[in-house]
């Protein structure tokens, strides 16, 4: 079982998303993460899926994707070097000491607090999902108020597009 | 370009410049399809289309009494001719009663068109009078469907449609059309091609990987051809005799190859599978070489999977990438269109100078598998074996008629029994396995070739799942044959039972049977009835003889007889319980 990123060009049509969705559920694939939003094209959606199985279970995924009628392209860019990033929200008391501390915090993974109030702090975090991670292991659990993350977005390294 | 092409043109662009309403365009584009037969069911939300219907007289409509049969009628009408079957139906109940048919054509990959009605495009998602999320509840079991939101829209998305069934592995395809579409008006122009960036099925195969295959096969000692749907649905069953005779190799068939091979060619080893013949599945298990073409590696097929061909190196030929190393890891996959392919192949072999190899040691253990006559039955004079009337019938239609069946015991004997010399004669519900898919199939096969003799082998549990059908044969005056091999149980149920339940028969027991003789008078057809295996040639006999009339043969057969050979769920092919 290995963790996989896998791309997936589509048209950017009504129906296409669910179609996707539709098939990890229905095939019983896993999925961790699915982001999707048009490209610099507008007919095209670009649609990033974190996933896990075995070698034969994601070749029958990228099989299958590439089989909906509507996706145009698809590639699993865990199979070469590539850049993945993702967004966190996360919503934090702060009072007190607790607010120099948040901040410090902040400051050591390039976080930037994005919304002040007397008692909480709203911060911004990109990065891999593991840096997402270990900025909320490093928050003490009874201080986070509410977290919204985006699901990983990838791209492949090299100036050669999926 | 030729003078009457240039006509041709001329009244096409004529044609172009008219404004059609949305249900004119659903008429003419079928049309310009060349579709002569729809099946279908009326309802509010497609009724300016019924209403266009009824103004030509090009496109016949055939009244079903039940939409499920519409699709099931549509999809038999595509497996007998090849042609792309199409059915109609409104939106809500309309739509839900087609979905056991959608899924029944998808499964054995089935080109269809299926246009259901929507409630108009502004009372979508308002939980509206007979609404249904009919793309999102056939999304899973259609290769692909629309939802026409614009009457701008609607020659295109017919004209994809109707692409997208056809080409690369074939199925089902859906367009929601709302009502409000159908009456508005657009210039009606019906495009040329298709064009689809995200849409590119392989045709040609990979001719290195051709040769690769055709060079194990010609060094192999124990050669298997296992050949599935994909002969069928490509028309390539000449190429593969070919191929096969040339190699004078074994072939073997499943349940949806059916007549791919000549049966009664002395290569066929019959069905393999989990009824499938001793031979056959033992030939699979001792092969080295496995040629498998337009076939899925189904579970019915290979029994467990971690015994399946253990010697055997697999070449696998099929149109979709995702079917090859699915279910089995194979050594040289090819991926492309089975009649390019074969073809390529026969040619790539003959330069290749394969053939007149030296099989016999493998021809003597075939034989000699042969001797075990795994399919005997004895036909005694007190009860009918329902073996005996498929044999029976095979011998009194002399091999011609086109067979459809429901789902059970009698599906197995008619594949068993029935030996297919032919292509598109065998039509049956495999992968979804339809209870209730027989007499509609039969309807659809009458309906594309009234000439010829179609027989519909079903059971008393499965006919009386669309046996309301028997009032459309009588509109349309088709004089199918039905075999209805009346065990008085649900017999396939009953056999699991027997071998796996410890003979506890939970509801597998048919109780309070109509006369069927009755009903089908009651229906204005002939019914005969065979109690004994004395009646059973002459009720045949009787039953083709009346050419014009629907007959129901209501044959009482042995009760409790049981589909043999049988490997049980999950064993390896070799483990088969024998008669
Ligand atoms: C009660 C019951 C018992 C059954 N028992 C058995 C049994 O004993 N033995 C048995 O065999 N089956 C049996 N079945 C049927 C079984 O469930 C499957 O439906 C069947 O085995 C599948 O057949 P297939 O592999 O030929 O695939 P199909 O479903 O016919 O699929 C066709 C394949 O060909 C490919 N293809 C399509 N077009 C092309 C083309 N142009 N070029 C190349 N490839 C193409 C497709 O992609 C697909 O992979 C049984 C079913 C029932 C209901
Ligand atoms: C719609 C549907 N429901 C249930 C089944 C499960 N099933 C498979 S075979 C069978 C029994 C069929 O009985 P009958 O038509 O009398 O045929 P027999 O096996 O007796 O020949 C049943 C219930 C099915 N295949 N399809
Ligand atoms: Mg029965």
């Amino acid at each position: 079982m290995h963790r996989h990123i896998i791309s997936v060009l589509l048209e950017n049509e009504a129906g296409a998303l669910s179609r996707v969705a539709g098939l990890f559920s229905a095939r019983g694939y896993n999925i961790e993460a699915m982001t999707v939003a048009p490209t610099h094209e507008a007919s095209v959606s670009r649609m990033t899926i974190l996933t896990q199985g075995s070698e034969e279970i994601m070749e029958q995924v990228l099989k299958q994707l590439n089989k909906l009628v509507e996706v145009i392209r698809v590639n699993d860019l865990s199979e070469g070097p590539h850049i993945e990033r993702e967004l966190m929200l996360i919503k934090v008391h702060a009072v007190g000491s607790d607010r120099e501390e948040v901040k410090r915090l902040a400051d050591i993974f390039r976080g930037r607090i994005i919304d002040v109030t007397d008692r909480s702090y709203t911060i911004e975090l990109t990065g891999t999902g593991e840096k997402l991670d270990a900025f909320l292991h490093a928050l003490d659990p009874g201080m986070v108020i509410e977290v919204v993350r985006s699901g990983a977005s990838a791209i492949s390294r090299g100036a050669k597009s999926i | 370009m030729s003078a009457p092409n240039q006509t041709r043109e001329r009244t096409r662009s004529s044609t172009e410049t008219e404004e059609l309403t949305g249900a004119e365009i659903v008429v003419r584009a079928l049309r310009d399809e060349g579709v002569e037969t729809v099946f279908g069911y009326p309802g509010g939300a497609v009724l300016y289309i019924y209403d266009e219907l009824d103004k030509q007289d090009a496109i016949q409509h055939v009244l079903v009494r039940h939409e499920q049969a519409a699709v099931h009628a549509a999809d038999a009408y595509s497996r007998s001719t090849g042609k792309i079957g199409v059915a109609l139906v409104t939106s809500g109940p309309g739509a839900t009663n087609a979905v056991t048919g959608i899924a029944t054509a998808y499964m054995d990959s089935i080109p269809l068109v299926v246009i259901t009605g929507q409630v108009p495009v502004a009372l979508i998602g308002n939980d509206a009078f007979q609404e249904v999320d009919t793309v999102g509840i056939t999304r899973p079991c259609t290769k692909h469907n629309f939802l026409v939101r614009d009457v701008n829209e609607l020659a295109q998305t017919i004209k994809t449609a109707f692409y997208l069934a056809a080409s690369g592995r074939p199925g089902p395809v859906l367009i929601d059309i709302p009502k409000d579409v159908t009456a508005k008006r657009c210039r009606y122009e019906y495009p040329e091609k298709v064009q689809l960036r995200s849409y590119k099925p392989t045709v040609k195969g990979h001719s290195g990987q051709l040769r690769k295959a055709l060079q194990l096969i010609a060094a192999a000692e124990r050669p298997l051809f296992y050949t599935g749907g994909g002969v069928i649905l490509s028309d390539s069953a000449d190429e593969l005799t070919q191929l096969v005779r040339r190699c004078d190799a074994p072939i073997t068939n499943t349940l949806m190859g059916l007549g791919g091979y000549p049966a009664s060619d002395r290569q066929f080893l019959g069905m393999l599978g989990m009824h499938g013949t001793y031979e056959a599945n033992m030939a699979v298990q001792h092969c080295d070489v496995l040629v498998a073409l337009g076939a899925r590696f189904d579970d019915r097929v290979t029994g467990n999977l971690s015994h399946f061909a253990p010697h055997a190196k697999i070449i696998h030929v099929d149109v979709d990438p995702a079917s090859i190393s699915k279910n089995v890891k194979v050594d040289v996959p090819v991926v492309g269109d089975l009649r390019s392919v074969l073809r390529e192949m026969n040619e790539l072999a003959e330069e290749m100078g394969i053939g007149g190899g030296s099989l016999e040691r493998w021809w003597a253990q075939i034989e000699e598998w042969r001797q075990r006559d795994c399919l005997h039955y004895t036909q005694t004079d007190t009860i009918i074996k329902p073996q005996y009337v498929v044999q029976k019938l095979f011998e009194l239609t002399v091999g011609n008629a086109i067979v459809t069946s429901d789902v059970g015991q009698h599906q197995m004997w008619a594949a068993q029994f029935y030996g297919f010399d032919r292509p598109r004669r065998w039509i049956n519900s495999g992968g979804l396995g339809t209870m209730g898919f027989g007499l509609p199939a039969a309807m659809g096969a009458q309906m594309a070739e009234p000439q010829s003799t179609v027989v519909c082998v079903t059971g008393e549990g499965s006919i009386q799942m669309n046996i309301q059908e028997l009032s459309t044969c009588r509109q349309y005056k088709l004089p199918i044959k039905v075999a209805c091999l009346n065990n008085g149980y649900l017999g396939m149920v009953r056999q699991w039972q027997e071998f796996f339940y410890e003979e506890r028969y939970a509801s597998s027991y048919m109780e309070a049977l109509p006369d069927f003789v009755k009903l089908a008078e009651a229906y204005g057809h002939i019914g005969l009835r065979a109690e004994k295996p004395a009646d059973v040639e002459p009720v045949i006999r009787e039953a083709l003889r009346l050419k014009d009339r629907m007959v129901f043969m209501d044959f009482l057969v042995d009760r409790t007889e049981n589909v043999y050979p049988m490997v049980p769920a999950g064993a390896a092919l070799s483990d088969m319980i024998l008669v």
